[in-house]
């Protein structure tokens, strides 16, 4: 006899025919909409900053060009991205794997502390309570609600992360899949691992902060404190990283059929993460007075850049996926026929491949060049650094993130995309105006325009020091780019809210059919043939030995590296020119 | 032996621990190699460069710091600039520069192609040591005396900007370093503070 009938927490996807939990989605879609408010927030931020550092335009009074810097990079940096990646966790842990999530109601709890600690910070940082900018160095001391408010954000965010565990476990018992996790959620699971360490730092700076400040205890000491926050500033942004990949592999199987070259080469890839990237942190301390060489070059190089080893095999192994997937479907001709034939009207597919490039071409080779003990010297603390992590956080993560909700749009919201038009040159747009703000600020910081300054034109200053002429120009590249990636921010912003609140349901969807607001991975999805495992033997077959079945991304691979050689050892050079210290 | 082919959001069934391609063993290679060229970079660089971070480190009291720096100021001045004493140390000899909200404290005169032993610390908060138009740069941290072995290359008129925030007047912080040539003589016209040739030097660290 069978049990009376409940109605099934699962609904079956109309594009995937995967099982979707209702509960789950429910938590995805809450941590995606607040994810999306900060963004909103940091966006504006961002407008009002950039055009306050573009010094010919000179917005802000001082005290609100401070303040609203920390409000910016609390927003993006922890709210939007960390709301974001607990919605990517739900969906890899739920939707890919058939199964419930551990615990919703309990999800809903840490959503609230999250949303409480995140709502205590907003308050104290408009207030002027808290005017120590996101990394609150000691002894500046803000008001105690705000280190409370990122404790409660943390513990949040710690419990959630234990959920996704928990998720995982739930799915193997239940055997809702079959063999080892798929390589997207894989990816997750590191994000999630280096999440935890995040945090955990967080909460071992933060807790004796919040206690300072409340006059518990004396001091903290300014130096463990930068050593230990960074350990929660630099971790948090190699979750980024990890589910950023995360990301490009899910998007490049449901753009183009992207196919896993190989399991253990990425896999253990993502291993070297987990192992190596924390202590990637180590890189805000090179010009320090607290450590010494031996422990600056072991750990700013994360024991030998095998951090660095794992992007750089991540840089292959997704084009050479998505070139593989390609050829397997037919698009052979030539070193790029798969490139050109590619959807790049499917905004998921342009976003994800900007993501890759800016990431790896700007944000990679920049920050392990600055990220160099000595090299360092030159760029500790002044544009550069902002101009790197922008490529990095914002045109890589941001700009991977965005190319994924045109795809959760319809799969989890099930509304079609709202405004579609605009969304198919939203990245195109967006990572324009990210690529020349990036450069404008690593220009302006070669030239020694420091960061988080509020007057570079040093009028209220007793000596007066006059800049290059060209950083007026590098500046207003600066200004221009920022522009124009805020107004791609804020056209992604309306077509999230629009599609999310307001949209179109999906309706009928019929494969071959082409929709406005779908993306075409789905109305025309990238299956391959079924005599595929047959090509694709042909194919490694006939290919080069040095070369392989994906010629193309071996080309593309080549040009990156020496890209990265000729901005290393030029800095070298830079260096070398200096006045002698040590 | 090639694995089924597969997406990265497929479970993956049976083993999935096979050989690379060629190709794809070669780039991880060439990745690993170019890993190590950038680690070896740093240690050589302490051995044949002449520009690093290391300095003798020690952790101090910022007052008795600040203290040391206004005996030091005492002993060796020689001029005064908008309310700053210029302070020119002997050659070869321990300098010290304190960094409080929102000045740095006292200007310093060096003579080209001199070693010091540059002591730098903060009384207050974190600051930042930036030497424009160089670009070189350092931490500057309360309760540690950062003490880097300096040597002036080129000879000019030098501005320390503060680059790391330390309050609301944290971009009028401008202090001034003066490198004299190796006559003893100032260099004049200079105020924008651009290099001067010298030996080792060129016209600046722009791109």
């Amino acid at each position: 006899m069978s049990a009376p009938a409940l109605p099934s927490p699962f609904r079956t996807c109309v594009f995937t025919g995967r099982r979707i939990h209702k509960d789950a989605e429910a938590l995805v879609k809450a941590n995606a909409v607040v994810a999306v408010v900060a963004l909103l927030i940091g966006a504006i931020a961002a407008l009002l900053l950039v055009l306050t550092r573009w010094q010919a335009v000179h917005l802000l009074p001082a005290d609100w060009y401070y303040r609203i810097l920390g409000v910016h990079g609390m927003n993006m940096l922890i709210f939007f991205i960390i709301y974001f990646e607990m919605a990517v966790l739900w969906f890899a842990s739920t939707a890919l794997l058939n199964a419930r999530p551990a615990a919703p109601r309990l999800g809903w709890v840490s959503f609230g502390l999250m949303s409480v600690g995140a709502l205590i910070v907003e308050w104290m940082q408009w207030s002027g309570k808290a005017d120590v900018l996101f990394t609150s160095y000691p002894p500046l001391k803000a008001h105690p609600l705000f280190y409370l408010g990122i404790i409660l954000f943390a513990v949040g965010a710690l419990i959630m992360v234990g959920q996704f565990f928990a998720t995982l476990v739930i799915a193997k018992r239940e055997k809702t899949y079959e063999g080892s996790l798929p390589l997207v959620v894989y990816g997750a699971v590191t994000a999630a691992i280096i999440a935890v360490i995040t945090l955990l730092h967080g909460a071992m700076i933060y807790i004796p902060t919040f206690l300072w400040s409340i006059g518990v205890i004396e001091s903290v000491d300014p130096q463990i404190y930068r050593m230990i926050w960074w350990g929660l500033g630099h971790s948090s942004q190699q979750i980024n990283v990890a589910a950023m990949v995360a990301v490009w592999y899910m998007l490049a199987a449901l753009t183009v059929g992207g196919v896993v070259l190989n399991e253990k080469v990425s896999r253990s890839a993502f291993v070297l993460y987990v192992l190596f990237i924390s202590m990637a942190s180590a890189h805000h301390l090179l010009v320090d007075p607290g450590f010494g060489p031996a422990w600056k070059i072991v750990n700013t190089s994360y024991f030998m850049y095998m951090a660095v080893l794992a992007s750089m095999i991540h840089g292959f192994t997704v084009p050479a996926g998505m070139e593989l997937g390609m050829r397997l479907r037919g698009y052979t001709q030539g070193l790029f026929g798969w490139l050109r034939r590619a959807p790049w009207g499917d905004p998921g597919f342009s976003g994800m491949v900007f993501s890759v490039v800016v990431f790896g071409f700007v944000g990679g080779i920049t920050g392990v060049t600055i990220g160099t003990e000595q090299i360092n010297i030159i760029a500790h603390n002044t544009m550069r650094i902002p101009g790197h992590f922008h490529a990095t956080v914002v045109s890589g993560t941001a700009m991977a993130f965005m190319a994924a909700t045109y795809y959760l749009i319809p799969l989890v919201f099930r509304r079609k995309v709202a405004f579609w038009a605009a969304a198919r040159w939203q990245p195109y747009l967006f990572a324009l105006g990210m690529l020349l703000l990036s450069m404008g600020m690593t220009f302006a910081g070669s030239f020694g325009v420091p960061r988080r300054h509020w007057d570079i034109s040093f009028s209220q200053a007793p000596f007066s020091v006059q800049f290059d002429p060209a950083v007026d120009l590098v500046l207003a590249v600066m200004g221009i780019g920022g522009i124009m990636a805020v107004t791609g921010a804020l056209i992604f912003i309306a077509i999230a809210v629009k599609s999310v609140f307001f949209g179109e349901p999906l309706g009928e969807v019929v494969r071959g059919v082409a929709v406005a607001g779908i993306p075409q991975g789905l109305t025309h999805p990238p299956v391959h043939a079924a005599n595929v495992d047959e090509i694709n033997e042909r194919l490694h077959r006939e290919s080069s030995r040095w070369t392989g079945p994906t010629p193309g991304t071996m080309a593309l691979v080549a040009v990156f590296l020496v890209a990265f050689v000729v901005y290393y050892f030029t800095n070298w050079k830079l260096l070398s020119v200096l006045w002698k210290v040590g | 032996m090639l694995t089924k082919v597969h997406t990265g959001l497929d479970a993956v069934p049976g083993v999935w621990w096979k050989p690379a391609h060629r190709a794809e063993k070669m780039w991880v290679a060439i990745a690993f190699a170019w890993c190590m060229v950038l680690f070896a970079m740093m240690p050589l660089w302490h051995w044949r460069g002449g520009q690093n971070p290391s300095g003798i480190r020690r952790k101090v009291e910022p007052r008795a710091f600040y203290a040391r720096t206004v005996e030091f100021t005492k002993q060796y001045q020689v001029g005064e600039d908008r309310g700053f004493p210029i302070v020119q140390p002997p050659a070869g000899s321990d300098v010290y520069l304190t960094a409080l909200t929102y000045q740095w404290y006292p200007i310093l005169q060096l003579v080209q192609g001199e070693k010091y032993r540059l002591h730098i610390s903060a009384l207050d908060v974190n600051h930042g040591f930036s030497l424009y138009p160089l670009n070189v740069n350092f931490q500057i941290i309360p309760g540690y005396d950062y003490a880097l072995e300096v040597t002036p290359t080129a000879s000019g008129d030098f501005r320390i900007i503060c680059n790391e925030f330390c309050g609301i007047g944290h971009h009028t912080m401008v202090g001034r370093v003066i490198v004299l040539d190796q006559r003893g003589e100032r260099v004049s016209d200079n105020s924008n503070a651009r290099l001067t040739n010298a030996p080792g030097g060129t016209t600046g660290a722009q791109p």
